[in-house]
């Protein structure tokens, strides 16, 4: 915010509604944030956390058990050798990008609202790339070599083929966990400073020295913002490609090969939508009943979700017209394998998941164009599980009917997945999850000098109270 | 304000990165220097089940490999000699040796049910490389490029790493270990002259029209199959 002087807007005819709902001031933000970590775990988290360990441990036994005995104990078998640990890496590595979007380019196109929830967003985005990172891994099938993925040098003088996509893939995804590390690590520094001195003031000294190591001494001054605020915008920066890169590259994985259904140029911005799409579905997920149970619904209000719904029926209806488009192209090109392969995914053996995937993810968020529903959290929190489903359904259908019916008829074949496939998915919740509540337990959920920024009481201007929201920021870094 | 950390460790973030980045890179390193064949496999000389010298057989007594790794020219394995092998001169030639008693103890005279001598593998590949003596031997490639100067073992020893990489080299740059016609692939002493890697590098090279006389693959299936 200092490195980019803000022009001074004139005063905006359309009023937007304060982004800090109730009588909050800033000692009443932190208190609220800060007391989520606070007070007394409460008996539903434990509950919760039971679960999610529990799937987590089943999550490390099927890998243990994959390792042991082999990629046999998967339902992948030839014509279907990619299935359901690709289907769940990209399903899980696209939900990450509504993470980034959020606190990149939402960040860049100055979009306050963004505050409230980019913090749990670029959570999210963390475990989903972890969650995504295992399947690729487990998948390789000698996991003791996975190391042969990277240019190392070695005795066997093997070297990555960086003609591949799969490659590419490894440094996309290990770039974008980096990044995206680095971006919610520096973003937390002044919250958890605050933390720290919270819990210096309360004689938890243990607690401070922990939250203590990573505000790595913040204190606050002029400084220390100067510097911040640079780190920040330059992670901004480098994260912004990585929105549409990363996804990108994991299309390619399909895209780059011959097969139709998967061989179209329509993939990379197709996949990025439906990224950004299946990402917002999962902050829905995840939000709403976040801030009703730690009470932030004066921080993360009605109007948030309301954004989010909009970005959802945006991307869901691109989503649409990709699915629309795939057709189109499959007739005028005239090519009688595309053409088949895509009345194949429409009517032919997995119908059933197309028709699920359409459902839920161009039909579902129609709904969101009413201003009414938009602003139903149990009708949002409802549909953005639909959106979920929809989406797992979406990679589900591009890989398996792709692979099971190619130009050979006589080596098509049927895929089903095994118990063993069903119990590492869900595993994979499990995974998602115990870091998810982990976080919501001990870190600042929300960026607390983040939205301080954008409340009115940031702006210093007091003879004309609440104009443009614009002077926050410049205000913010003068202070 | 009271003072959580001691002065010393503001440094302690630029130390910790700088440390785990010499471990990376160390850790790459030991693994490529400490866990390859060249490290591990190299030196490697078990005992054997009698005290046979190729020393005396082969440099003193001057035998040809071939009369004991009978196989070397026509098969994959170069295959190790049984007791008959030995019968095959010593029924007439040093009866009465001291280390030829071992051998009878063991393994009879001739006459034995199984005359198999259990010799301890030295050159060990791995099963999943396919590898073919005679293909090699009949490029005239010589016993010592990968088993060195056995003639002056005592007890053999493994004197290459015989690692993918070691096949790798040799199988892009050839010309050094292929032997001119004349000269057997058996003959222990021979080393490479610039006539003769010249020579083999014609050999590995497009001649006008004809395609070379040598093509060591490189691609994964020549050994990965």
């Amino acid at each position: 915010m200092t490195a980019i002087p803000v022009v001074d807007e004139p005063e905006n005819p359309l009023r937007r509604p304060a982004l800090v709902e109730g009588k909050n001031d800033f000692a009443s933000v932190t208190d609220v944030v800060a007391g989520v970590a606070e007070r007394r775990t409460p008996k539903g988290w434990y509950l919760l956390f039971g679960i999610s360990i529990a799937l987590l441990l089943n999550l490390l036994a099927m890998i243990g058990y994959l390792v042991w005995n082999g990629i046999g104990v998967w339902g992948n078998n030839v014509p279907v050798g990619w299935a359901w640990p690709i289907v769940n890496f990209v399903f899980w590595i696209g939900i990450g990008h509504a993470g980034t979007l959020i606190s990149a380019i939402l960040f860049l196109f100055r979009q306050k609202w963004r505050t409230s929830i980019n913090r749990a967003a670029e959570a999210m985005t963390i475990f989903a790339v972890m969650a995504a990172g295992i399947f690729p891994a487990i998948h390789v099938g000698r996991i003791w070599v996975i190391y042969w993925v990277f240019p190392l040098p070695n005795q066997m003088q093997l070297w990555p083929n960086f003609k591949s996509p799969l490659l590419w893939d490894v440094f996309a995804v290990s770039t974008y966990f980096v990044i995206s590390s680095l971006f919610w690590f520096v973003g937390m520094v002044p919250d958890l400073a605050t933390f720290r001195d919270r819990a210096m003031k309360a004689g938890r000294t243990l607690a401070a020295r922990l939250y203590g190591v990573f505000a790595l001494g913040w204190h606050g001054s002029n400084r220390h913002w100067v510097h911040y605020e640079k780190a920040y915008l330059i992670l901004a920066a480098l994260s912004t490609p990585l929105v549409l890169s990363v996804h990108s590259i994991v299309s390619f994985d399909f895209a780059v090969s011959l097969l139709p259904g998967w061989h179209t140029t329509i993939f990379p911005p197709y996949f990025v939508a439906g990224a950004i799409f299946s990402g917002f579905g999962m902050v829905l997920t995840l939000m709403i009943p976040a801030r009703r149970w730690f009470g932030l619904q004066e921080l993360i209000t009605l109007n948030h979700l309301d954004n989010v719904a909009k970005i959802l029926l945006l991307t869901g209806t691109m989503v649409g017209y990709a699915y629309a488009m795939e057709f189109f192209i499959a007739w005028y090109s005239g090519v009688e394998y595309e053409q088949f392969a895509f009345l194949n995914r429409a009517f032919g053996p997995y119908a059933w998941a197309y028709w699920i995937m359409v459902t839920c993810n161009v039909i579902s968020p129609q709904f969101f164009w009413f201003r009414k529903l938009r602003r139903n959290p149990a009708v949002l929190f409802v549909l953005s599980i639909f959106v979920n489903i929809g989406m797992w359904f979406e990679r589900f259908v591009i890989t398996v009917t792709s692979l099971h019916r190619d130009f050979l008829p006589s080596s098509w074949g049927m895929f089903s997945p095994t118990l063993i496939d069903v119990l590492t998915y869900v595993g994979s919740f499990g995974l998602f999850f115990t870091f998810f509540l982990l976080f919501c337990r001990f870190l600042p959920i929300l960026a607390i000098s983040e939205i301080k920024a954008v409340m009115p009481q940031a702006d210093p201007h007091h003879d004309h109270p609440r104009t443009s929201p614009g002077h926050a920021g410049r205000a913010h870094a003068h202070h | 304000m009271t003072v959580l950390f001691p002065k010393w460790t503001n440094k302690l973030p630029a130390w910790l990165a700088l440390g785990a980045a010499a471990t990376g890179l160390f850790v790459v390193l030991a693994v490529n220097y400490w866990f390859s064949p060249r490290h591990t496999d190299v030196g490697y000389q078990p005992f054997q089940p009698i005290e046979y010298s190729h020393k005396l057989h082969v440099d003193l007594l001057g035998m040809d490999c071939r009369y004991c790794h009978r196989n070397v020219e026509t098969g994959p394995h170069a295959t190790v000699p049984d007791a008959d092998t030995c019968w095959g001169c010593h029924a007439q030639v040093k009866k009465d040796s001291k280390l030829l008693a071992e051998l009878v103890a063991k393994y009879g005279n001739g006459k034995a049910d199984n005359p198999s001598i259990e010799w301890t593998k030295v050159h060990l590949l791995p099963d999943f490389t396919y590898f073919d003596h005679s293909v090699h031997v009949r490029a005239n490639v010589g016993c010592t490029s990968c088993h060195g100067r056995v003639d002056q073992m005592e007890i053999v020893r493994q004197v290459e790493p015989l690692s993918m990489g070691w096949c790798l080299d040799c199988h892009r740059d050839p010309a050094p270990h292929v032997r001119p016609p004349g000269v057997p692939a058996t003959r222990m002493d021979w080393v490479p002259t610039a006539e003769s890697i010249a020579a083999a590098q014609r050999r590995l090279e497009w001649q006008g029209d004809t395609p070379p006389e040598l093509n060591p693959p490189t691609h994964c299936s020549a050994c990965h199959r």
